[in-house]
């Protein structure tokens, strides 16, 4: 077997993974057994093990919020080991990780207008009271009288 | 003025030093997905802003509650096949990676062929899945204040939540007795119904729907299909577009492209790819199936 050469001259850096693959496997099965946790956690939902869901909301709430840490662990093995982005450059991995942090913003606003909604249905504050059919006349844009 | 003149032949990448270090193909790779991350951050978002907005919402656990061969009952198993299979999958990308760099070409086809071919099962997965939601008919009220037998579909499906005992019977009253006959085949495959009167059809479905063999539900959240099949479906079309760049890929190993290169780093751009879509599938996992 030749010797691996850079992908192209301006690069000084090859990745010579010399090491063996127990890193990889060892990966395989902290994401296996996360999994795992995480699917006895989801039938235990299910299953109602928790609770009734409409009387253990709290706990529910905080099952389903520890099943997506999880999964924020398991993205992080993914694409710190599998993907190589962990033996990166720190500026090329901050590049990416820093845009990320956009999604907290994104997942927070969202989701509490979604809840916003749901309120303003369930109080008719969105809707016209439905006994009131007024009529009401929309006036002309401008035309205020 | 004058120009910079750049030597023929010499990319504007060149700058005597690849910023980061890497090549510029990688590095346009991770931005790519940087960019697909968000937008299957957007489908996932979405899905959850609506969510958050309804007040009943379809029960995973009870729409994805079949296996092949097993009828209802089983929550979350098939599903967790078709992530064990892509996790596998997954290593076996890595360990191609790990061949390519130390040029080694055999090792690199074998697993390349064993990443396509998980691939391949994790999308029969997902064939088998749609089909089963798209055939499979669940008895839910329909709009003349009857029941009718629906199927999943991103127009409707059955997925709401039970009906009470007084609605059961108002609705059972407006029912054709061929919907009732189905009703009771749907779980009870050798029932003879010939010369039932109605009112027996009637007895017979509540006690099915009393002993949980049957369940008689709301028509569901229309939203719930549209999302479901749309998102699936994008990472469904990802695997898919993967396990062709992982073809092509393993086609020019097996040529020897790579080795007349000198590097294996096509492999690794591949598989960037392809462990990014198992990465899209552990929150489209969480977000349809665990929570």
């Amino acid at each position: 077997m030749s010797e691996q050469v850079a992908a192209s001259p301006e690069i000084s850096f090859v990745n010579h993974s010399t090491g063996g693959t127990k890193r990889l496997w060892q990966v395989f099965w902290i994401l296996s057994a996360v999994t795992i946790v995480e699917l006895l956690m989801g039938f235990g939902l299910a299953k109602h093990w928790y609770g009734e869901p409409d009387k253990n909301k709290s706990l529910i709430l905080f099952i389903k919020g520890a099943i997506c840490i999880l999964s924020l662990a398991k993205a992080y093995y993914i694409v710190g080991v599998f993907m190589h982005l962990g033996s990166e450059l720190r500026n090329f991995r901050l590049t990416i990780v820093v845009t990320l942090i956009l999604f907290v913003w994104f997942i927070i606003s969202f989701l509490s207008d979604g809840n916003s909604w749901k309120n303003m249905r369930n109080t008719r504050a969105g809707s016209m009271p439905d006994q009131t059919e007024q009529k009401v006349v929309v006036p002309a844009k401008g035309a205020k009288e | 003025m004058s120009t910079t003149t750049i030597p023929t032949g010499v990319k504007w990448w060149n700058g005597g030093r690849s910023p980061f270090n890497a090549s510029y193909g990688k590095v346009m790779m991770w931005y790519f997905l940087m960019s697909d991350a968000f937008t299957f951050g957007a489908f996932l978002i979405s899905y959850g802003t609506i969510r958050f907005s309804q007040n009943v919402w379809a029960d995973a656990n009870n729409v994805f509650d079949s296996a092949p061969f097993i009828h209802g009952g089983a929550p979350l198993l098939f599903v967790s096949i078709m992530t064990f299979i892509l996790i596998a999958s997954s290593v076996t990308m890595v360990l191609a990676v790990h061949e390519g760099h130390k040029m080694n070409r055999k090792g690199v086809e074998k697993f390349m062929i064993m990443t396509i071919i998980g691939g391949l099962m994790f999308l029969g997965c997902q064939a088998w899945e749609w089909t089963h939601l798209l055939t499979g008919e669940h008895f839910a009220l329909a709009a003349n204040g009857g029941l009718e037998g629906l199927n999943t579909s991103v127009i409707h499906n059955p997925w709401g939540h039970a009906l009470s005992g007084i609605e059961l019977t108002d609705a059972l009253s407006k029912t054709s007795p061929e919907v009732m006959k189905s009703m009771i085949l749907s779980h009870d495959h050798s029932a003879v119904l010939n010369g039932l009167s109605n009112t027996q059809l009637v007895e017979k479905i509540n006690e099915a729907v009393a002993a949980g063999h049957l369940h008689v539900t709301h028509p569901g959240p229309i939203a719930f299909g549209g999302y479901f099949f749309g998102i699936t479906g994008f990472h469904g079309f990802h695997v898919f577009s993967g396990v062709i760049i992982n073809l092509v890929m393993y086609l020019k190993t097996r040529f020897g492209h790579f080795d007349q290169r000198g590097h294996y780093e096509m492999i690794e751009k591949a598989g960037l790819y392809w462990h990014f879509v198992d990465l899209v599938w552990v929150f489209v996992f969480l977000c349809f199936y665990l929570i």
